[in-house]
């Protein structure tokens, strides 16, 4: 039931009959390309997040996916306030609610960091997973009892776009919703980059990856590196929400589930630990989803998404850009 | 009490920052699109609670005479009890039908069988210690297995159930066999998956399962043949037994029925734990590279025990298809998955009788609180009892998830103790 409810709210691109002959065909394709590397990106803004958990204290964080939707309640909440407050263009709004969302998730992802693991560091091998499993119950219910379990649906902010080529009776469209998703998680990427690879707290984040123990000993305070690392990814996720809600247009309380799950699949498929390999495994998620849509079955878009996962656990476990995992002892 | 203070302050500056937007500000789905309301007080309400909260921990933290009864802090149920607790429970759930209430025999059988799937999942949690997310997709591939196997080539209950747990513990080993090579928590996300693969092909393959519709009219259980069927005729088992046939008969039997299972289940662990298989899962659970080392071959041996928790898992569905006599994609999802796994982290990973009570406490006891809240409701007329006695389904789900996770922190090893070891050296 819940699986219908993320279908895209356009569904006129999806809907149309497959070209397979001509200028028609390649256009159909283009679209489907652009469509893909925008879903792609919203992907790759959840990937970081797992991927970067996994790399410092190698635990898949389950809850990343509902932080993600918190992002998108935020975002929402955020939008509304802000247009009774009277503040109705659309870029100082768009740009207010990615700092109250981002700010507020990253205070989640803080809470259920200080709350859910941080206490069992050290504990036995399932506890950790179990408790992130707990969280992700936790924050979804949260958000179904505080806020109704009724979609919420929201108009579009940006209408319109540009129109690339157009052929016979099929135009190839690039909303400004578009090239405002590209380019905001572009900015976002860049900023986290510069993050991690400039600064005094980028070192030690890396540092933690490598070896947490010599890092702690070192004099890097570790549990302070892993409190931040689950601020940065609650942020990013939470700008993938903001991003979601734009381009979808609705949301609700389960939408952290199916979207938790494919971006931890783009982490795996890039390599988990790697973050250059998130973003490149959110884009190729959202490629495979977008053509697998167009060509074959919307119905099993999650089903070719989740093939996926099995498939790179099967024959690549170690993703595109990771790196062998050595168990030592 | 200072520094008390101070966190506690803290805590309820970062609870008002949590809540003050997701509890204080509610999106409402008006006739003209989203309203944002206010709703200051619930929010209020849950800032004061996290702080004396606090406040209350840190006092009870720095109470006198703390170090003295540090070291007695035992276990809930003291392990002794086993002895007494189980008989004594095995008894009750025999004598429950004599009750004669229906409602007492239909909340049994619903509490019996989150008691089996507990159990079974226990063999793949508890004693494997792997991380199945994706149970609900056996129970799913046993109820359509019982149901699609009835309705094409009628066959019957008895046939079916040893059928449906095949199928099930073979959907396990094609599953398991590639992913279970790997670490743990890929197993965990991959099963998950495939909870909602099975999922979405049940509600898309229309041609086959029904789609969102369902199957319905499964046929009931027969008892050596006899139909419990209300015409008391020839072949039912009022006509053969010459008495008044009620449909209170048939509710016994399956209560019955899945009681024997359910006990089934248990007695194939027990077994299962005192022989070398169970204790190769167990010695996994605790260190898969020493039980590498030491000859054990571990995939096989996880593939063992995800296929014979698949096969109960299977067993269960079954069961539920007939005694529904309606399955659809709707009773499959995540959220089932997430229910049997809390009872068997709240059980205690891996203790039997810590299984069968958090079934008891979780599914009985919240059903019982949510019928005693509408009744009130009705019979007082109050509004506020049967408006929470709707709530408390949502709220269960918060609840399994908080326990989740704080059965994790404060008492990772569940509240039974009963992973006594099976081999004492």
């Amino acid at each position: 039931m819940f699986v219908t409810r993320l279908a895209p709210v356009r569904p006129d691109v999806f809907a149309r009959p497959v070209r397979t002959e001509g200028v028609e065909a390649l256009a159909y394709a283009l679209q489907q390309l652009i469509n893909g590397v925008t879903l792609g990106m919203i992907y790759g803004l959840i990937a970081v997040g797992y991927t970067m958990v996994y790399g410092i204290i190698g635990m898949i964080n389950f809850a990343h996916g509902d932080i993600f939707m918190v992002g998108a309640f935020l975002s929402l909440i955020s939008l509304l306030g802000l247009a009774s407050l009277g503040i109705t263009a659309v870029p100082l709004a768009l740009a207010l609610t990615l700092l109250f969302a981002a700010g507020l998730a990253a205070l989640y992802g803080w809470t259920v960091e200080r709350v859910a693991y941080r206490p069992l560091r050290g504990s036995f091998r399932l506890a950790p997973l179990i408790s992130a499993i707990g969280m992700s119950i936790v924050l979804q219910n949260f958000v179904q009892v505080g806020q109704g379990a009724r979609v919420k649906p929201m108009n579009a902010l940006l209408p319109g776009g540009i129109e690339l080529m157009n052929e016979g009776d099929f135009a190839v469209q690039l909303s400004w919703m578009q090239i405002a998703i590209v380019a905001t998680t572009l900015i976002v990427l860049t900023a986290f980059t510069w993050l991690v690879t400039r600064t005094p707290l980028g070192r030690s984040m890396r540092a933690c990856e490598q070896d947490l123990k010599m890092a702690g000993l070192l004099g890097i305070d570790t549990d302070r590196t892993i409190s931040l690392t689950f601020v940065i990814g609650a942020a990013l996720a939470a700008v993938a929400g903001l991003l979601f809600l734009l381009y979808y247009g609705v949301i609700d309380f389960f939408i952290g589930f199916l979207a938790g799950v494919k971006a931890f699949t783009a982490a795996v498929l890039g390599g988990i630990g790697s973050l250059p390999g998130a973003v490149l495994g959110g884009l190729l998620i959202g490629l495979i989803e977008v053509f697998w849509s167009a060509y074959f079955s919307v119905e099993y878009k999650d089903v070719a998404a989740f093939a996926v996962l099995i498939l790179v656990l099967i024959f690549r476990p170690s993703g595109i850009l990771g790196r062998a995992e050595v168990e030592k002892v | 009490m200072r520094a008390a203070l101070r966190d506690a302050f803290l805590s309820a500056a970062i609870a008002l920052g949590l809540f003050a937007p997701l509890v204080g500000l509610v999106l409402d789905n008006g006739d003209q699109g989203l309203v944002l309301r206010g709703r200051p007080i619930a929010a209020a309400v849950l800032v004061a609670m996290v702080f004396f909260g606090r406040l209350g921990m840190h006092l009870w933290a720095d109470r006198p005479g703390k170090e003295a009864r540090a070291v007695k802090r035992g276990l809930v149920v003291p392990t002794g009890a086993n002895r007494f607790l189980a008989p004594a429970l095995l008894a009750f759930a025999v004598l429950l039908p004599l009750t004669g209430s229906r409602y007492y025999v239909d909340l049994g059988t619903l509490v019996l069988t989150y008691v089996m799937l507990g159990w079974g999942l226990n063999i793949v949690v508890g004693l494997a210690g792997l991380l199945d997310l994706g149970y609900v997709a056996f129970y799913a591939v046993g109820a359509y297995s019982y149901a699609l196997l009835a309705e094409t080539f009628g066959l019957g209950f008895w046939t079916c159930l040893p059928l449906a747990g095949i199928l099930a513990a073979f959907w396990g080993v094609l599953l398991g066999f590639p992913v279970l090579r790997l670490r743990g928590d890929y197993l965990a996300i991959v099963t998950l998956a495939f909870g909602e693969i099975i999922r979405v092909v049940l509600i898309n393959w229309v041609a086959v399962t029904h789609g969102p519709n369902g199957i319905t009219d499964i046929p009931r259980p027969t008892l050596f043949g006899l139909r419990f069927s209300m015409d008391g005729g020839e072949g039912t088992v009022a006509g053969f037994f010459d008495i008044e046939p009620e449909t209170i008969q048939r509710v016994v039997f399956l209560y019955y029925l899945i009681l024997a299972l359910a006990l089934l289940t248990n007695w194939v662990t027990i077994r299962l734990r005192r022989m070398p298989l169970g204790r190769a899962w167990e010695a996994l659970r605790e260190d898969e590279i020493a039980c590498r080392s030491l000859g054990i071959d571990v995939t096989n041996t996880k593939l063992t025990a995800f296929a014979i928790g698949a096969m109960f898992g299977g067993f269960a569905g079954a069961f539920f298809a007939t005694r529904q006599a309606f399955i659809s994609p709707e009773s499959f999802t995540f959220i089932e998955s997430a229910t049997v796994l809390a009872i068997v982290v709240l059980g205690g990973l891996g203790s039997q009788l810590g299984v069968a009570l958090a079934a008891l406490v979780m599914v009985g006891g919240l059903e019982m609180l949510r019928d005693l809240l509408s009744t009130l409701g009705e019979q007082m007329g109050s509004e506020l009892f049967s408006g929470l006695a709707g709530d408390l389904p949502t709220y269960r789900m918060l609840i399994f998830g908080l326990a989740l996770v704080v059965m994790m922190v404060l008492r990772p090893r569940g509240l039974v103790s009963g992973r006594t070891p099976t081999a004492v050296l």
